[in-house]
């Protein structure tokens, strides 16, 4: 609500620590898919280093860290509201290829 | 008992040209944080449209992941990375050019907003270079797709149409962020006061860094299918 | 967007007239200005809101007309008058113009819009060219979806499943498809504007649970939209992609799933039934509060039950598709969360009817609508769980078991309430009252109207007869004509508010501000409001709905005074003595 807040003028170091953070993960990104650790792991490897990737851009470059409650909790719902769209969805698919039921399908 | 008034937007002086209030705000602060939250509404709803996408294809990988492995082999890497490299710096410049229009330091804003333009347009031109890669290999899914192994065309026919939707979409938001970024650029431009509120231009960024974040999470997904 | 280039917005009265006079010398909306122009470039959310009543009615004329058609059709066994292709044209028309172009926009678009900057206490929402822009996106969408209609209509069924859609069906499926996406970005416009204005623009004073419950109803309703709008359009985009470029997405012939398809498009499908009932409920909560003379029993418990319900039904969709091929352990997972929804609907019909109790209730046309509404949501609703059973239903699943429950909720429930909403604002809207007695009347035709039509079908659907068919077994043939014939009735109580209002508007009794002697904020302004809503920010310090308190001080209450609005807290003493 403040507005201090608001005009918060974050120091050109933070934007360039981010982006050299950035530039290391995607290196590691790159390198990591040589990297054969099973498809399981690779993925969720690869997922990862893009899921901490976005929360730096949001953070820093999206201020979203220096930023009010309400955009905190604007910034965070539509990600919380996609897991929610992926865990039932794909639930749907593990447990049809998991579970045959006589009669079914 | 009575109702008091806190502050009459009549009252907004009215030489100014830019930072000016909207009649239905009560102060600057107010408007600003309404147009940020505004805006964070509204990326909200463009996460949940390309939640969709990454839905479809995490649902498609899962099913068919042998042959999207073979299928990606198309791709090409090399660009696809560099590709990231020019998104990431763009948002950097973008990053700064807020920085500068907050601080008030035109020059600077002007010369961020151009780079960050450029980069944009150095992403477009590689983006096209791909396509007409896969075009001229017969790999745009349409009516004359032809994959070189046949027992798993359809499933590689499956991982070009999200290979095309998704990044088709992606190139069309940055082709967006373009126009806007030229806008601001021109606002910047005519503003030689260097009067103008910042708000605009850090709006424009929310959507660039966005736009940045759906590439972000495209890159591992199509080019760095492990085995 | 951009904050300069708001400062364009011609303000209605120069700043000397407004600062020096009174607030009755400033013009009403209606009289700032005559020209077409004022109308079709206005920023005003209250104008704007007249643009979508006029639109949106228009709509639901071809709605109407639609169902009409297929009603009189069904009257025979074999059709009467219409071929097979034209019947399924004329269902699809019917559904995809009442849910895209009528029941989704009608209550937020047009009361949403009037009233939630009135209610927060706001000049004009966030943003009005964003306003303005929702309508035309509205306007646009809706003409393209008719043009589709004309030049050769589309015969999927409102719901565009995949593969018909996108492989088999040779009608406007991709024009259609094109109309609902633009209307959807054109809900979202207002919905992101209604969550920044009850964010950031409300007056000094009103906090949370000092809201109107429409507003509660209203932020659900956008939260709705923001997270399920863009679902269904990237759906709807590839449909259209798969139609004309043959991605092969949703079509099994290149390993795509259809039933992909369906968890998508319910992913905002089912939401949207909330959508188009959540705002309802906001209208009955207002009307109920005002014709009973008590505050809203269980104030916390209905603004809470509003965002439970958006919530929770963002988790359910799966009950659409119980036959769809999807696993059987997701269906039991949605038929169990289905049965959840029905808590915070019943938290509100409880709370209404506990309202109601022991209230000093008028049955003023308002009133009457709502008591209409809470008969045909309560039958629609406890008929809703005979379909979130995964049992039963698979024997009632496309029968018209299911037609007749949605429309009970959403005919009978938001059309209703929408009515209500209707006649409680118009005195603000326009000036003006409507004619009281045949209001009532028309309520009271519409819940028999409604029953005769939908009650059949309850019968026709459990004893099987399938949903969207044109060809029935001739021991089916009473229940459809009884149903023609209540949708006859149902035509007459639909037909006579637009005569009366209309009339209204130069023969009705002129309005004071607060013809009801209500509570909230629209009602301390002029009737109808002047441009600018408040020429000053009211400060609020009181709850809402403190009828008891106002009943106390109606003698003070003079007409045109704001002494109103800054009500003090009642003290719980003196609250235990007026109950």
């Amino acid at each position: 609500m403040h507005g201090s807040q608001h005009s918060h003028v974050i120091p050109i170091a933070v934007y360039l620590r981010s982006f050299v953070a950035l530039m290391a993960l995607l290196v590691l990104t790159i390198a990591a898919s040589h990297v054969p650790l099973g498809t399981g792991v690779s993925s969720a490897l690869a997922f990862t280093i893009a899921l901490i990737k976005a929360v730096i851009v949001v953070l820093y470059f999206m201020h979203v860290r220096y930023g009010t409650r309400l955009v905190w909790v604007w910034s965070a719902v539509g990600f919380f509201w996609l897991i929610i769209m992926f865990a039932i969805t794909l639930s749907d698919y593990v447990f049809r290829s998991i579970v045959r039921v006589q009669g079914w399908q | 008992m009575s109702a008091v008034s806190r502050s009459s937007h009549l009252s907004q002086p009215s030489h100014v040209a830019f930072d000016e209030v909207s009649h239905q705000f009560e102060d600057i602060e107010q408007q600003r944080e309404a147009y940020v939250v505004g805006m964070w509404a509204f990326l909200v709803t463009e996460i949940m449209f390309f939640g969709a996408v990454f839905l479809i294809y995490t649902v498609y990988r899962t099913l068919n992941h042998a042959a999207f492995y073979e299928a990606h082999k198309q791709l090409d890497i090399g660009l696809g990375t560099l590709n990231t490299f020019i998104l990431l710096t763009s948002s950097l410049t973008m990053a700064l050019a807020v920085h500068w229009a907050q601080v008030r330091n035109r020059r600077a804003q002007i010369m961020a907003l151009t780079s960050t333009l450029g980069l944009a347009g150095a992403f477009i031109v590689v983006k096209a270079i791909e396509y007409s890669h896969k075009f001229a290999h017969h790999l745009f899914p349409g009516g004359n797709f032809v994959y070189p192994d046949a027992s798993i065309a359809d499933q590689a026919r499956l991982f070009f149409s999200l290979y095309f939707g998704a990044t088709g979409l992606h190139a069309l938001h940055v082709v967006v962020g373009m126009l806007v970024i030229g806008a601001m650029l021109t606002r910047a431009l005519r503003d030689r006061d260097a009067r103008a509120d910042y708000i605009p231009v850090e709006m424009t960024g929310l959507y660039w860094h966005f736009v940045d974040i759906v590439w972000i999470f495209l890159f591992p997904l199509l080019y760095l299918i492990p085995r | 967007m951009s904050a300069h280039s708001e400062a364009g917005t011609p303000v209605g009265a120069s700043p000397e007239t407004s600062a020096v006079s009174s607030h009755r010398s400033e013009p009403s909306y209606l009289s700032a200005g005559h020209t077409l122009r004022s109308w079709l470039f206005t920023l005003d959310h209250k104008r704007i809101a007249i643009l979508y009543l006029i639109t949106i009615s228009a709509f639901f004329v071809v709605g109407g007309l639609a169902a009409g058609a297929v009603r009189v059709e069904l009257i025979s066994p074999r059709g009467t008058f219409m071929s097979n292709e034209v019947y399924n044209r004329m269902f699809t028309l019917h559904g995809v113009v009442m849910i895209f172009f009528f029941l989704i926009p009608a209550i937020p678009a047009i009361l949403g819009n009037f009233l939630v900057p009135l209610m927060v206490g706001a000049r004009d929402l966030a943003f009005p060219r964003l306003n303005l822009l929702s309508y035309y996106l509205y306007l646009a969408g809706g003409l393209l979806a008719l043009t589709a209609a004309v030049t050769g209509g589309v015969d999927t069924g409102w719901t565009f499943y995949t593969p018909y859609s996108t492989f088999y069906s040779s009608s406007q499926v991709t024009m259609t498809i094109a109309g609902a996406f633009i209307a959807g970005f054109s809900s979202i416009a207002t919905g992101i504007n209604f969550i920044v204005t009850i964010h950031k623009m409300r007056a000094p004073g009103l906090t949370w649970f000092r809201l109107p419950l429409f507003i509660w109803a209203h932020y659900a309703t956008s939260i709705i939209i923001v997270l399920g709008t863009p679902v269904v359009a990237i759906t709807l985009l590839l449909v259209v992609a798969e139609r004309v470029f043959h991605i092969g997405v949703f079509d099994p012939r290149y390993g795509g799933d259809p039933v992909l398809f369906q968890h998508l498009f319910w992913f905002y499908s089912h939401p949207a039934v909330y959508i188009m009932i959540l705002p309802a409920m906001g209208v009955i909560s207002e009307v109920i509060a005002c014709f009973a003379r008590k505050r809203v029993f269980g104030y916390h418990f209905v603004a809470g039950s509003s965002l439970a319900i958006a919530v929770l039904g963002f988790l359910v969709w799966g009950h659409h598709m119980f036959v769809s091929g999807q696993s059987m352990y997701a269906g039991m997972v949605f038929s169990f969360l289905s049965f959840l929804v029905a808590i915070p609907s019943a938290v509100k019909v409880f709370n209404w009817t506990a309202t109601i109790y022991k209230g000093s209730v008028s049955f003023d046309a308002p009133m009457l609508f709502v008591f209409c509404f809470i008969g045909l949501f309560l039958i629609g609703g406890l008929t809703g769980l005979f379909l979130a059973s995964l049992a039963t239903d698979v024997h009632l699943t496309h029968t018209y078991f299911v037609v007749a429950h949605f429309h009970y909720v959403m005919v009978g429930g938001a059309i209703s309430a929408y009515f209500a909403g209707l006649h409680f604002w118009w005195p603000k809207i326009t000036g003006r009252m409507y004619p009281e007695v045949i209001a009532r009347i028309t309520a009271v035709i519409l819940f028999m109207g409604f029953h005769l039509t939908f009650l059949p079908q309850f019968l026709m659907g459990f004893a099987g007869m399938p949903r969207r068919y044109h060809y029935y077994p001739p021991e089916f043939q009473t229940l459809h004509v009884m149903s023609t014939a209540g949708a006859t009735v149902m035509a007459i109580a639909y037909l006579l508010p637009v005569i009366y209002l209309v009339w209204s508007l130069k023969y009705g009794r002129v309005a004071s501000a607060n013809p009801w002697n209500a509570t909230g904020l629209e009602w301390q302004i002029p009737s109808p409001p002047p441009t600018h809503n408040f020429d000053e920010v009211p400060v609020v310090t009181g709850e809402p709905y403190d009828y008891e308190h106002l009943a106390l001080s109606e003698n003070e209450e003079a007409d045109g005074t704001r002494a109103a609005v800054p009500r003090p807290q009642l003290d719980p003493a003196a609250r235990g003595g007026a109950a």
